[in-house]
């Protein structure tokens, strides 16, 4: 086939949009810097800013499903939670038995060596990553053939019933829990280990989701968003793709999981693990205060709603539950394209995104 | 010649009303192929039920051999048959280089190529196919942002990328200013020719539809009416009476 | 748990007494789910805090009965007050999401629920409460045992009935009803045609929390009411509600009742515990058979 082609440039320019910016540069040099500096700043909030990047990768990997694919989630806490169960299980498994352990209220007298801990810990998250990924394409073939409200339903109902089946399984504790093994050293190389793993998980996570949206994937995801039944008609594989972002989501939230279990020191069904109404919201609420469907939205909503959240949590004198529910029903209703949606809208060029001059007044007549 | 399509005594009736009655229709590979009809006729309804999007009540709908009436959207779009939407459709959020950076022909993909960057090939290629509808000045703009005219031919552009063996166009020319439809036969009769893809075009501009079709089928009333080349059509009294109502 | 089978094998009447209690549950869960098929059908919205005004309308029955007054008369009250509630709430957020994308709906009465979750919390505690009816309990003997029927039950389906007929009345008569089911229909035909539909989804939001609040108040009676145990009755409603689809009377009493016998037998089979867990297991496998019965039409279920 030839095509006669016109007057036009030689070379081919990449799309802006999937670029690495200078802006995108400056931004995550800052925030590995805050990550280095922050816990050597403020000693004390050492535990509260290793949640802060835990939050961060809630916020993304929502985003992966509810920002660029269209598809909200309300259950993506269940990956969570069976992240945190199976890097528990794992780590208890590998050395002694669960169903002794998990019996006793003290967990046994059964004592981890660090050997045993660190491998267990090892093992353990990364068991936690594939099992939560193994599960969410296993859940992809009940609810991928849904759409729009019936999905975000669903998927609230998985997390559910999770919380309750695994409350009601004797073998992991049930709605009793289970004391996670103990750190083998002070109480400050815990927090600083476990620091570590969190800020790494939140960047492993952002460099992931970054490279991953240059690829064939990210446009492809970003058209099922757009349009699904297009998409379709396309020939798009929709069902590959949804499954395998489902996947990603799952395995970043699986480590995040197991990471928390290991901080807290016990883990429990509904408040610790399932959490529908509190992290499984919040990791909403962050990635549509930041702006879904951006790769820095998620990552600023997440920071400044855990700031402004622990900030004020104590002066609320018991109503800082029914605050943030307000605060979460006003993002929604009168701010729902979020900090960089907003600016992206405002000044589009920041973004690399091009909009034909028109005479002020006579936009949007022409549609 | 062999035929692409073959559409064997399909019916498809909404409640009580019959949209389709008993059609029979052949898409012989390599030619146009024209789908007349006054509004109402059915012709949107074959076409949905070709490319899977409802299933049809009975007969049996094949494509290069094999029995696709069963069969969902996706399934039926990668085997390389594509279609064009009356109410154009395109992802209005992204720019014309992404809308047509998407439609690569997914068929050919395996599980791991959803992981790679698109090669400048296709960049090139994308950017010849946006220049041979004549929207490579546009090419970086938010395509919700084109006039309906440049979407649809933004997503006739789109269907030339997956490089399909069989394009089915739902009015193409609707909606498009009139100076501008000589050029749009000249290029669907190019990628006729030149790409070699079969087109099935549901057309309501006799003039247009005339000048590019090798067979022409006529529906009315859910019924075929008449089928032949262009000249016998034309000439057809049972056509020129179901158009003027006389029916 | 297969104990709990062999049981109802061999005692017949245990399988009646399940039935009879089911279909006396489910005629309240029709309620409630008939005011989500209301408000999903006329405006799109999928309100998620469904079992939050189920509770409220509960706990009204609960503070009349704490106050010495009998928790029945708290019907009207219930209705009135959930009706002005649901009103002003339509007013300050509904009304601003109605347009917007479905999930947005769907995420603004979410973060509603937790507000009137929390706010019942603080204003009433935590702690499972009823409404004490002072009904007695009636005992039928039936194929060699004998099934027992409260009393209240038996009021409550007797009520439910009557408020059922009482909306189906009010749809097909009154001229509100008419121009509810001219904007289910058709919103932009029925602005056309003169139809405030403002007002209309404003009366039809409304309509959903009194009807809702008056299921709470006969749950309350015959069940227990908590601040955090509204979520499982929304759950109840979408799956009813995606059982039926919404523009089925018919279909969402019929549904409503098979989950009502299908929570009741599996209460009894799998333990008390597993209740939640049995209409999150209701909601997935309804969520399922309408892939697969879409899939005959080569659709989504959308």
């Amino acid at each position: 086939m030839t095509i006669v082609a016109n007057e036009r440039a030689d070379t081919v320019e990449p799309t802006a949009r999937r670029m690495i910016t200078p802006n995108d540069l400056i931004m995550f040099g800052a925030i590995v810097l805050f990550g280095i500096v922050g816990p050597l700043l403020f000693p004390n909030y050492t535990f509260q800013i290793a949640v802060l990047w835990l939050m961060v990768l809630f916020a993304q990997t929502w985003d992966v499903m509810g920002g660029q694919m269209g598809y909200n989630s309300l259950g993506n806490i269940f990956f969570f939670g069976a992240g945190m169960y199976i890097c528990t299980v794992t780590q208890i498994g590998l050395f002694t038995d669960v169903g002794l352990y998990t019996s006793s209220s003290d967990g046994g007298s059964f004592l981890f060596t660090p050997d045993q801990y660190y491998i267990g810990v090892a093992v353990g998250l990364l068991f936690a990553a594939i099992g939560s990924s193994l599960l969410a394409v296993a859940l992809g073939w009940i609810v991928f053939g849904l759409r729009g409200p019936y999905f975000a339903i669903g998927t609230l109902g998985i997390a559910l019933g999770a919380g309750e089946l695994v409350g009601a399984w004797e073998w992991v504790g049930g709605g009793g829990g289970i004391p996670i093994p103990v750190y083998p050293g002070s109480g400050d190389g815990k927090s600083f280990f476990y620091y570590c793993l969190c800020f790494g998980a939140a960047m492993a996570t952002f460099v992931f989701l970054k490279w991953l949206y240059s690829t064939r994937f990210g446009l492809a995801i970003n058209a099922i968003r757009d349009d699904e039944e297009k998409a379709e008609a396309m020939g798009v594989h929709t069902m590959r793709h949804k499954t395998v972002a489902w996947a990603i989501s799952a395995f970043f939230l699986g480590i995040s999981g197991g990471l928390f279990g290991n901080m807290t020191g016990f883990i429990e069904p509904l408040e610790v693990a399932f959490p529908a109404p509190t992290f499984g919201l919040f990791m909403v609420a962050m990635a549509l205060l930041g702006g879904k469907g951006t790769i820095w939205g998620p990552v600023i909503g997440a920071i400044l709603f855990h700031i402004v959240k622990e900030a004020t949590w104590t002066y609320f004198l018991g109503w800082q539950w029914v605050a943030l529910g307000v605060i979460i029903i006003v993002n929604i209703v009168f701010f729902q394209q979020g900090i960089v949606g907003w600016l992206q809208e405002k000044y589009p060029a920041w973004f690399g995104i091009e909009v034909e001059e028109r005479p002020s007044g006579v936009k949007g007549a022409a549609e | 010649m062999s035929n692409l399509v073959e559409v064997r005594n399909v019916s498809k009736a909404f409640g009580g009303v019959i949209a389709n009655d008993d059609i029979s229709i052949d898409v012989p590979e390599g030619q146009i192929t024209g789908l007349i009809g006054p509004n109402g006729s059915g012709k949107t309804t074959l076409f949905n039920s070709v490319v899977g999007y409802h299933p049809i009540d009975s007969g049996s709908i094949k494509f290069k051999g094999k029995e696709i009436s069963k069969y969902r959207v996706q399934q039926i779009a990668r085997l390389g048959m594509l279609r064009t939407f009356q109410q154009t459709r395109i992802y209005g959020n992204m720019n014309c280089i992404d809308n047509m950076l998407i439609s690569v022909p997914h068929r050919k993909a395996v599980f791991f190529d959803m992981f790679k960057p698109y090669p400048n090939e296709l960049r090139e290629k994308a950017e010849d196919l946006l220049d041979f509808v004549g929207l490579y000045e546009k090419r970086k703009l938010n395509s919700g942002d084109l006039s309906f005219g440049q979407q649809k031919l933004l997503e006739f552009a789109m269907a030339l990328m997956n490089e399909p063996e069989l394009l089915l166009l739902d009015e193409p020319t609707a909606g498009i200013n009139p100076t501008l439809i000589n050029g749009l036969i000249d290029r669907l009769k190019r990628a006729n020719t030149e790409f070699g893809i079969t087109l099935f075009i549901i057309e309501h501009n006799m003039r247009v539809i005339m000048n590019m079709a090798d067979n022409i089928y006529c529906l009315a009333h859910g019924e075929l009416l008449a089928a032949g080349n262009p000249d016998d059509i034309q000439n057809d009294q049972s056509v020129i009476d179901a158009y003027l109502g006389a029916h | 748990m297969l104990d709990n089978l062999n049981l109802l094998v061999l005692a017949p009447f245990l399988n009646v007494q399940l039935l009879v209690d089911g279909l006396f549950i489910g005629a309240i869960f029709a309620l409630a789910s008939f005011g989500l098929a209301l408000v999903w059908g006329v405006m799109n919205v999928k309100n998620l805090c469904q079992g939050e005004y189920v509770i409220m309308g509960g706990y009204f029955a609960w503070y009349m009965g704490a106050q010495g007054i009998h928790p029945m008369l708290a019907m009207p009250v219930a209705a009135v007050g959930m009706f002005a509630f649901g009103w002003v709430i339509y007013k300050m957020i509904i009304s601003r999401v109605v347009e917007k994308d479905m999930f947005t709906s769907l995420l603004a009465t979410f973060g509603l629920a937790i507000v009137i979750q929390q706010g019942l919390n603080l204003a009433f505690g935590p702690e499972v409460q009823v409404a004490e009816s002072g009904y007695s309990t009636h005992t039928i003997p039936m194929l060699g045992g004998s099934i027992t029927v409260a009393e209240i039950r038996f009021y409550s389906f007797l009520i439910c009935c009557a408020f059922a007929a009482a909306i189906i009345g009010f749809m097909k008569m009154s001229r509100m009803g008419q121009a509810i089911r001219a904007t289910a229909q058709d919103v932009r035909a029925a602005k056309v045609m003169g139809i405030d539909t403002e007002q209309v989804f404003a009366f039809t939001y409304a309509l959903n929390a009194a009807v809702c609040g008056v299921a709470g108040v006969l749950i309350s009676m015959i069940w227990v009411i908590q601040p955090f145990y509204g979520i499982t009755h929304s759950i109840r409603s979408f799956v009813v509600v995606t059982a039926a689809g919404f523009g089925n009377f018919p279909g969402v009493i019929m549904a409503a009742f098979g989950l009502g016998v299908a929570e009741q037998f599996g209460g009894f089979i799998f333990g008390a515990e597993m209740q939640q867990v049995t209409v999150v297991g209701a909601l997935l496998l309804v969520l399922i058979w309408r892939q697969v019965q879409m899939a005959r039409y080569r659709q989504a279920v959308q």
